[in-house]
């Protein structure tokens, strides 16, 4: 029971009725194309609320406009002005809407929704049209009592997928370090806040406290099934590794204050984890069972080796270190096997951070003037590309599960802040605004 | 709970004190029903109001006694850590050599952990925020061992050292000027047992 360190009354269970699933087999004729070569123009109204009561009434408004948020977040579709959509009237049902009034707007393709109260919960039901041929091309009714946000994020992960092949973000979860409970750190002199882990949305809303230890807990990391989050605690005294089950409560410990051990990185089939330890005198690279046994060693030098990232694939790990002096990123055979090659040539590079596959990128963070910026190394063809300029210092990128997107800490806006922007350095987006936020890491 | 004792409390004072104040109210309205009890003595006065006052823990402890054969004896840990003897050591930008006048703080300190042979230590390792936060864990643990080196090699005991690298989630100072940087790169002492 000591383990227990928190309950997350998350409720993720959106009992997905799925009753009328899409009419036609995917296929061409079921993708909404744009007019002229360009995205899709998507005309989202407000979903409909099918009783008058405030609660539905609020379910439908925070549904459409989470919607829109999460559909404008991948940047493949362009959208009907909000105030267009209003000069339109409301269809009485999502089945029978004006096709002729969304085509003189130009719409190629058209969302109606509907929210209906149950007795502990809702129904909310969608449909996708393509406006030239008046088809349904998709259509889903969802029932459960989950948080509005979570049925919006689900519809628009299914647009994205069946729509334009592309893997959403909308359901997946950012985890960092914050010290927003402003609590003091106990057994020190110094005025010290403790540092605790929380979780929240991509988009920032819903956040959540993971680790209730009143200590430092910084550098999680996502297990690849999102259920569970590596970090390292100094509760033991010097920095440990602990795997914090987050929707069981319960809590293992990967490294049992032999030295100092951090920044613990998930095999891509979550079966292990890459870390870095002074257990044997310097900081050098290991890997474990995820259960903390089968330890091996991967690097051999006198010089700090640390921050272990693995490629898609799990075949390679790169990492940080000093051996030819200042930090650089090198990548080893995740066996340990076989030559350590160095892929950066920077005045000072860490965080290495691959990308999910289909690109082949590591993106780090690199000392540009006094401070950092985040770049990306394309490790094919070896060309760096400069993702910030110098707004603040920007550091510790994590990519999202797609690859389109990375989060990153800046201290642009005064404290240090969690951000995510495109992967071509795009749509930068402030998440955090309470206390100091660190260190972010996002999940599947 | 606390508020729960302290109505406690106040209810059995309270009690207390309306029972004696009843008490000697009713006492010339009750005929005595025998001469043994017409010649005993009256009762005793009623207890001062404070009737549960022997449950009071003392406000003030009893002061330790004062023993003056370390610096340490009269004051607590934290006492010692505020103002400490200990002095940090402190670092060139990416660096964990100890230079000149590092070494003299530490031949200082070192001379301080041989007078009071009881301290054990923690040092820790300190970085300033133009590092990265990832690569900084392991130079504040690099600053700290190459600290604890250097007075291992003055003769102090290994067992009496302990590391911990903070990296740079705690700077001492947190400005973003040159001075600011220089104080946060430190190895820095804090007496753990005396």
């Amino acid at each position: 029971m000591k383990y227990i360190i928190s309950v997350l009354a998350i409720t993720l269970s959106l009992a997905a009725v799925a009753a009328q699933a899409p009419q036609q087999p995917q296929d061409l004729a079921t993708t909404i194309t744009g007019g002229s070569g360009g995205p899709p123009r998507i005309a989202l109204p407000q979903f409909l609320a099918l009783s008058n009561d405030p609660e539905t009434v609020a379910a439908a408004k925070t549904i459409t406009d989470v919607l829109w948020d999460d559909l404008n977040y991948e940047h493949e579709f362009s959208f009907v002005e909000r105030d267009v959509n209003s000069t339109i009237p409301p269809a009485r049902t999502v089945d029978d809407p004006p096709f002729d009034r969304w085509r003189e707007v130009n719409a190629d393709g058209l969302i109606a929704g509907s929210v209906q109260k149950t007795g502990n919960g809702f129904v909310i039901r969608y449909r996708m049209f393509n406006v030239r041929d008046r088809r349904a091309v998709l259509g889903t009714e969802f029932s459960g009592s989950a948080n509005p946000r979570r049925y919006a994020h689900t519809i628009a992960d299914e647009i994205f997928l069946k729509q334009r092949a592309v893997r959403g973000v909308a359901r997946t979860k950012l985890a960092y370090t914050s010290d927003q409970a402003n609590e003091r750190l106990t057994g020190t002199v110094e005025a010290r806040n403790v540092k605790e882990i929380y979780i929240a949305d991509y988009d920032g809303q819903s956040q959540q406290r993971v680790t209730v230890g009143r200590t430092l807990n910084a550098f999680p990391a996502w297990s690849p099934d999102a259920r569970s989050l590596a970090y390292v605690s100094w509760r033991r005294g010097q920095p440990n590794i602990f795997v914090s089950h987050i929707y069981d409560g319960t809590l293992d410990e990967l490294t049992k204050n032999a030295a100092e051990n951090y920044l613990p990185a998930w095999s891509p089939d979550g079966t292990r984890i890459a870390f870095s330890s002074t257990r044997d005198g310097n900081a050098e690279i290991y890997v474990a069972n995820k259960d903390g046994g089968n330890v091996r060693r991967l690097t051999n030098s006198a010089a700090i080796d640390t921050t272990p990232t693995w490629s898609p694939n799990g075949n390679e790990i790169a990492f940080t270190s000093d051996r030819s002096g200042s930090p650089q990123i090198y990548v080893v055979a995740a066996d340990g096997l076989g030559a350590v090659q160095r892929l950066t040539a920077e005045s000072y590079a860490d965080r290495p951070t691959w990308s999910p596959a289909p690109y082949n990128e590591i993106a780090f963070e690199s000392r540009t003037g006094a401070r950092f910026d985040i770049k990306i190394l394309d490790v094919n063809t070896r060309q760096v590309k400069q993702l910030t300029f110098g707004e603040g210092s920007n550091e510790s990128p994590a990519f999202a599960p797609n690859g389109r997107h990375l989060a990153f800490m800046s201290d642009r806006s005064g404290k240090f802040q969690i951000y995510t922007m495109t992967r071509d350095g795009r749509d930068v987006r402030q998440l955090t605004r309470q206390g100091t936020n660190t260190l972010p890491n996002w999940s599947n | 709970m606390r508020t729960n004792r302290l109505t406690l409390y106040t209810l059995v004072v309270l009690f207390a004190v309306t029972a004696a104040a009843c008490g000697k109210k009713k006492a010339p309205l009750l005929a005595p029903t025998s001469a043994a009890e017409a010649e005993a003595p009256p009762p005793a006065a009623p207890p001062p109001t404070p009737a549960a006052r022997v449950t009071e823990p003392p406000p003030v402890p009893t002061p330790a006694p004062i023993r003056e054969d370390n610096l340490s004896a009269n004051s607590s840990l934290d006492d010692l850590n505020r103002n400490s003897p200990l002095k940090p050591a402190f670092f060139a930008l990416d660096s964990a050599e100890i230079d000149g006048p590092a070494k003299a703080v530490l031949d200082a300190d070192a001379t301080l952990l041989r007078q009071n042979r009881t301290w054990v230590v923690t040092v820790e390792g300190h970085c300033d925020e133009r590092g990265t936060a990832e690569y900084n864990l392991a130079l504040g643990e690099r600053r700290a061992a190459a600290a604890i080196a250097y007075l291992k090699s003055l003769g102090i005991p290994a067992e009496r050292l302990k590391t911990v690298s903070y990296g740079k989630e705690f700077p001492f100072d947190p400005g973003h000027d040159e001075n600011a940087w220089k104080s946060n790169r430190r190895a820095h002492f804090v007496i753990t047992a005396k």
